[in-house]
C-alpha cells in the first residue's frame, strides 16, 4: 500500500498507459471494454488517492526514476494540477463505462479494441500533461495525446466520410501547436540550460527583458492556443468534435481543451510567474482578455445558426472556453478562480450534453441535427430529461453549476474591471439562451401529424446520463468544494507571481 | 413543536404535490383532489406564519449554507406574509377552478399541467419567504422556467411564438440586468442579506443609485415595466387557469413583490428618499400605468384587456414603492392582494365563459349576462373592486396609494391616478354592461361546470370581505418597513 501511496503521481499516469498496450492486442472487443473501464476506474482511484494524499501536503513531487531534477523528469502534483486531474479521470472513467454500445455501432468490429487502446492513451496523454513539470516532457505528452485523439476522431469515418478531413485538420493544426510550443522550449533552454518548470521559473527574472524570452513565451503560448481552441485559433474543434465517433466528442469536450487551459495557466502563473510583470502581464491582460470576449460572442453566435447538434455544442464550446479564459485573463484571484470553477463546471455541463445527445443519435440511428430532432422528447423522456438539465445548466440556471460559474466570473469581472465586462458576458450569456432553448423547443414539441412509438432507453446509456446530471444539480447546490478547491488553486498560483 | 415547522409546512406542500402528482395521473380524481389540499394545509401555515410575525416573532431557516456569504435560506417579513398568504389561499381557488376548467375544456395532458402548476406555487412561496438576494433569484428563475409548460400547454405554434416572448424576456432581463445588480450589492455591502432598513446605505455613492435601481426594476421583467411588459399579453395562449393563478397572481405579484422588496429591504425607503433615487421610477410606472390602460381599451380579446389591465395594475405597486413613503409602500402591499383577488375574479369569469360558450372576444358577450348571471355579476365586482370602488377591497389601496403621493407633493401622480381610474371604468365595465343591456345576438349553447361558477363567485365575494376586514392587512404592512 505504501508503495502505491509513493508512486500515485506516475501510477495514474502509468496505469492507462500500460492497459492500453494490453488492449491494443485482444481480440475481444467486449474483454477491451471492460478491461478499458478497470483501467479508467483504477486511474479515478488513484486519483481520489492522491486528493487525499494532498489534503496533508501542500504540493507531492515525484522524481521519475529517482533523478533528481533539473536533470531527471519532476511530475508535481500541487493544488492547481489536482483539479484537471480529477476532471480526466472521473469523466474519463464515466464515458469508459460509456462508450461500449457506440464503439459497436460506429466503428469497423475488428478496430473496437485498437480504439480502445487510443481512447486510453489519450487519457494516459492528458494525465501526462497534467502531472509533469518538465517542460519538454509536457510535449512529450502533448503529442502522445494528440496524435491519439487524431486517430480517435479519424475513426469516425464509418458513420461520416468528413471524419477523416477533420482528424486530418485537427492533426496538422495540433503538430503546427505543438511546434510553436517546443520551439519556444528550445529557446527556453538555449537561454536558461534548464527544462525542469520551477528552475525556469528561477532563472528567467534574472534575465530581465531578454528578446529570446519573449520570443519563447510568445511560441508556448500561440501553441498551446491552438490546442485549446482559444478564438481564433479553435476552426479544428468544430469539426472535430461534430465527426468523431460519439464517446470520442464526450471525452474531448469534457476534458481535452481544459488540460490545455490548464497548460496555458501552467506556462503563464508557474513558468513565467516570477517575471510575470515583464512578460506576462501584457499578453493576458490584452491578448487574452479580448480574444475571450471575441470568442463568448463568435461562438454563441455560430452556434446560433447552426443546424447539427454536436456542432452546435462545439461551437458552444468555444465561447465557453472563451469565459474559462476571460477569468484566467483578468489575473486576479477571484479571476483565475472563476476561471477554475467554470473549468470543472463545463466539463460536467458538456459531457452531460453530448452524452444525451449522441444517446439520441444512437437510439434514432440518425445524426442529430435541429429539424430531425423535433417530438424526439416524448420518445427518449429520461433522455431528454438528462438533456434538459445540462442545458440548463449551460444557460445558467439556479441550483445548476452553470449558476455559480456565472455568479463568481461576473463577481470577478465586476471587481477588476468595472460594469461594462460583466454587462458583455451577460450579453452573450442571454444570446446563448437562443440555441439552448432552439434544442429544448424542438425536442419538446411533437410533430404534427406524426405517430411517434417510444423507443426502449438502455439503462447502460442512461444511468451514467443521469449521474452527470445529477452532478450538475449537485455541484450547483452543494458548490463549497468546487469554490475553495478553485480559490485555493487561484492564490497558490498568484502566490507565484508575488 | 417549533414554529419553524410552518415554514417547512408551506414550502414543503407544494413540492410534494409536485412529485406525487406524476405518480397518479392513473387516478384523476385523486390527483386533482392534490391541489385543493395542498391549497388547504399552504394556507393554514401561512396563517399561523402571519399570526407569529405579528406577535413580533421572526421565523428563518437555512436551507443550505454554500459559503460564507452565500446561502439558500428563508426569513419572515412583512412583505413576505402578504405574498405567502395571497399565493396560497388563492390556490387553493384557483385548483378547484382548474379542475373544472381542465375538465370541461376536455384538455390533454392534464398530468403534466397539474404537475407544473405545483412547482409553479411552490416557487412563488420559495420568493415569499426568501430571505436574501440568492434565494429570491433562484426561485424567481425556477419560477419562470416552471411556468413554461403551463404557457405552452397546448403546443401549437401559437403557443411556440408565445412562449418564446415570455421566456426570452423574462430570462433575458433576469441575466442581462437583474443578476448583475444582485452581484453588485454582492461586491459593496459583502452580503446579500434583506435587511428592515436597507443595506446599501453608506456603501454606495448617491449618484450610482438611480442606475443600481434600474438594473433591478427592468432586471425584474415579472413587473412587467414598460418596455418589458409584451411576455404578459405573449403569456394570454395559456389555458385560463394559468393566466388567473400565474399571470394575475403568482407570477406577476412575485414580481412586484422582488420590486418592492428591493426598494425596503435592499435600498431602504429612507436611503431612495435621501438620495431621490427613486424619481425617475415614478415616472416611468406612471407611463406605464397610462400607456397599458389605453392599450386596454383598443383590445377585443377578452383576455389581452384583461392583461393590459394587469400591466396597468401592476405598475400601481411599482409606483407605490418608487414614491417610497411608508404609507405609499403600505398602499402598494395592500394592492398586491386587493388586485390579486379582484384579477383572479376576472379571470376567473373570463374562463368560465370560454368554458361555457368558447368565446373570447368582447363584441360577441353582447345580452349573454341573461344566460350566466353569475358569472356577470362576479365580473362586475371583481371589476369595480379593481376600479376602486367602496365597498370592494380595491378602494383601500387606491386610498393609500394616493395618500403617499399627497405626502411627497407628488401632485402630477393623483392625477394619474384619477386618469387611469377613469379608463379604468370604461374598459372594464364596458363588459358587464354589454352583457346585461345589450340584446343578444345569436343563440349560443351555454354548458356550465359547477367547479367554475362557484369559485369565480366566491373570490368575488372576497373582494367585499377584504374591504370590511382590512384591519389585520393594515397591521401587517404597518410593520414592512422596520417599524416594530
Amino acid at each position: 500500500m505504501t508503495f502505491i501511496i509513493k508512486n500515485l503521481p506516475i501510477l495514474i499516469v502509468i496505469t492507462p498507459l500500460m492497459f492500453s498496450l494490453i488492449v491494443a492486442v485482444l481480440s475481444n472487443n467486449r474483454l477491451a471494454w471492460i478491461l478499458s473501464t478497470f483501467a479508467s476506474f483504477l486511474t479515478m482511484i488513484f486519483s481520489i488517492l492522491l486528493c487525499f494524499e494532498l489534503s496533508n501536503n501542500s504540493n507531492i513531487s515525484y522524481y521519475l526514476g529517482n533523478w533528481p531534477p533539473p536533470l531527471g523528469i519532476e511530475y508535481v502534483i500541487d493544488k492547481v494540477s489536482i483539479i484537471p486531474i480529477i476532471i480526466v479521470s472521473v469523466i474519463g472513467f464515466i464515458a469508459t463505462l460509456y462508450a461500449h454500445n457506440f464503439f459497436i455501432l460506429e466503428i469497423d468490429r475488428n478496430l473496437v479494441s485498437k480504439t480502445y487502446s487510443l481512447w486510453l492513451l489519450t487519457i494516459a496523454g492528458l494525465m501526462g500533461l497534467i502531472t509533469t513539470a518538465d517542460a519538454f516532457n509536457l510535449f512529450v505528452f502533448l503529442e502522445i495525446s494528440s496524435l491519439s485523439a487524431v486517430a480517435l476522431v479519424a475513426l469516425g469515418s464509418k458513420m461520416d466520410r468528413k471524419a477523416l478531413i477533420a482528424g486530418y485538420n485537427y492533426l496538422i493544426l495540433g503538430a503546427v501547436g505543438a511546434t510553436f510550443y517546443v520551439i519556444g522550449v528550445g529557446l527556453l533552454y538555449g537561454v536558461t540550460g534548464t527544462l525542469n518548470m520551477s528552475d525556469l521559473a528561477q532563472k528567467i527574472p534574472a534575465l530581465g527583458l531578454n528578446k529570446s524570452v519573449i520570443v519563447a513565451f510568445t511560441f508556448m503560448m500561440l501553441g498551446i492556443m491552438v490546442k485549446a481552441a482559444v478564438f481564433p485559433l479553435h476552426i479544428w474543434l468544430p469539426n472535430a468534435y461534430a465527426y468523431a465517433p460519439s464517446p470520442v466528442s464526450v471525452l474531448l469536450a469534457a476534458t481535452a481543451t481544459k488540460v490545455s487551459i490548464y497548460i496555458l495557466v501552467r506556462i503563464s502563473y508557474t513558468i513565467f510567474g516570477p517575471s510575470y510583470e515583464i512578460y506576462t502581464f501584457e499578453s493576458l491582460r490584452y491578448v487574452l482578455l479580448y480574444l475571450a470576449i471575441l470568442a463568448m460572442f463568435a461562438g454563441t453566435i455560430m452556434a446560433i445558426f447552426e443546424k447539427d447538434v454536436k456542432k452546435l455544442l462545439a461551437h458552444s464550446s468555444v465561447a465557453q472556453i472563451g469565459y474559462i479564459v476571460l477569468g484566467i485573463s483578468l489575473a486576479t484571484s477571484p479571476g483565475i478562480a472563476s476561471g477554475f470553477i467554470h473549468l470543472i463546471n463545463h466539463a460536467l455541463i458538456k459531457a452531460g450534453l453530448f452524452m444525451s445527445v449522441v444517446a439520441m443519435g444512437y437510439y434514432t440511428l440518425k445524426r442529430i441535427d435541429v429539424n430531425s430532432i423535433t417530438g424526439l422528447g416524448r420518445q427518449v423522456p429520461i433522455t431528454f430529461f438528462a438533456f434538459v438539465i445540462c442545458a440548463l445548466s449551460l444557460a445558467g440556471l439556479p441550483l445548476t453549476v452553470g449558476f455559480i460559474s456565472k455568479l463568481y466570473l461576473i463577481k470577478a469581472a465586476f471587481m477588476s474591471e468595472g460594469i461594462w465586462l460583466p454587462f458583455l458576458i451577460l450579453v452573450s450569456s442571454a444570446l446563448s439562451l437562443i440555441y439552448i432553448w432552439k434544442l429544448i423547443e424542438g425536442l419538446w414539441y411533437n410533430k404534427t401529424n406524426s405517430k411517434s412509438e417510444k423507443i426502449k432507453e438502455l439503462p447502460e446509456i442512461y444511468i451514467p446520463l443521469l449521474i452527470i446530471s445529477f452532478l450538475n444539480i449537485y455541484f450547483g447546490i452543494d458548490a463549497d468544494l468546487i469554490i475553495d478547491n478553485s480559490f485555493i488553486a487561484s492564490d497558490a498560483l498568484i502566490s507565484g507571481i508575488k | 413543536m417549533a414554529n419553524e415547522f410552518y415554514i417547512y409546512l408551506s414550502i414543503l406542500t407544494p413540492l410534494i404535490a409536485f412529485f406525487i402528482t406524476p405518480l397518479l395521473s392513473s387516478n384523476p380524481n385523486l390527483r386533482d383532489s392534490l391541489g385543493p389540499i395542498g391549497g388547504i394545509i399552504t394556507f393554514y401555515s401561512s396563517l399561523n406564519i402571519a399570526s407569529l410575525y405579528l406577535n413580533g416573532e421572526i421565523l428563518s431557516y437555512t436551507f443550505f449554507q454554500i459559503n460564507e456569504t452565500l446561502s439558500i435560506s428563508f426569513k419572515i417579513t412583512g412583505l413576505g406574509v402578504i405574498f405567502g398568504l395571497v399565493a396560497s389561499g388563492l390556490w387553493i381557488l384557483a385548483s378547484i377552478y382548474t379542475i373544472g376548467y381542465m375538465r370541461g375544456n376536455k384538455e390533454k395532458n392534464q398530468t403534466r399541467f397539474f404537475t407544473f402548476y405545483s412547482i409553479a406555487i411552490f416557487a412563488a412561496i420559495c420568493i415569499a419567504y426568501s430571505g436574501n438576494l440568492l434565494t429570491l433569484f433562484i426561485f424567481y428563475e425556477i419560477l419562470t422556467f416552471s411556468t413554461y409548460p403551463l404557457v405552452a400547454h397546448k403546443q401549437n405554434n401559437a403557443a411556440k411564438q408565445a412562449g418564446r416572448i415570455y421566456m426570452g424576456i423574462l430570462v433575458g432581463t433576469s441575466i442581462v440586468f437583474l443578476l448583475p445588480a444582485i452581484i453588485i450589492v454582492w461586491v459593496l455591502t459583502g452580503s446579500l442579506d434583506f435587511a428592515p432598513n436597507g443595506v446599501l446605505k453608506g456603501n454606495i455613492s448617491n449618484e450610482y443609485v438611480p442606475f443600481l435601481l434600474a438594473l433591478f426594476a427592468f432586471g425584474i421583467g415579472k413587473a412587467a415595466l414598460m418596455p418589458f411588459h409584451k411576455w404578459l399579453p405573449a403569456a394570454m395562449v395559456a389555458p385560463t387557469p394559468v393566466s388567473a393563478l400565474l399571470h394575475a397572481v403568482a407570477v406577476v405579484k412575485a414580481g412586484v413583490f422582488s420590486m418592492l422588496v428591493v426598494i425596503t429591504y435592499v435600498f431602504g425607503i429612507d436611503f431612495l428618499t435621501e438620495t431621490s433615487g427613486a424619481v425617475w421610477l415614478i415616472w416611468v410606472s406612471s407611463i406605464t400605468l397610462l400607456i397599458s390602460s389605453c392599450i386596454a381599451l383598443t383590445k377585443d380579446d377578452l383576455k389581452a384587456r384583461l392583461a393590459y389591465s394587469t400591466i396597468s395594475q401592476l405598475s400601481y405597486i411599482v409606483l407605490g414603492g418608487a414614491i417610497a413613503t411608508n404609507i405609499a409602500v403600505q398602499g402598494a402591499a395592500i394592492h398586491i392582494v386587493m388586485h390579486a383577488v379582484g384579477k383572479i375574479t376576472l379571470f376567473f369569469a373570463a374562463g368560465s365563459i370560454y368554458v361555457a360558450t368558447h368565446l373570447s372576444k368582447i363584441s360577441d358577450l353582447n345580452g349573454m349576462g341573461k344566460s350566466m348571471p353569475l358569472t356577470f355579476i362576479a365580473f362586475f365586482i371583481g371589476s369595480l373592486s379593481i376600479i376602486g370602488v367602496p365597498p370592494m377591497g380595491g378602494s383601500w389601496s387606491k386610498f393609500y396609494l394616493m395618500l403617499g403621493s399627497v405626502e411627497k407633493d407628488y401632485l402630477l401622480v393623483i392625477y394619474i391616478l384619477a386618469i387611469s381610474t377613469l379608463l379604468n371604468v370604461y374598459y372594464l365595465l364596458e363588459i358587464p354592461a354589454k352583457a346585461f343591456f345589450q340584446p343578444k345576438r345569436t343563440n349560443i349553447q351555454v354548458t356550465k361546470h359547477p367547479l367554475i361558477v362557484y369559485p369565480t363567485f366566491f373570490a368575488a365575494m372576497l373582494t367585499i370581505v377584504l374591504f370590511i376586514y382590512i384591519e389585520p392587512l393594515k397591521h401587517i404592512t404597518n410593520l414592512i418597513s422596520g417599524n416594530q
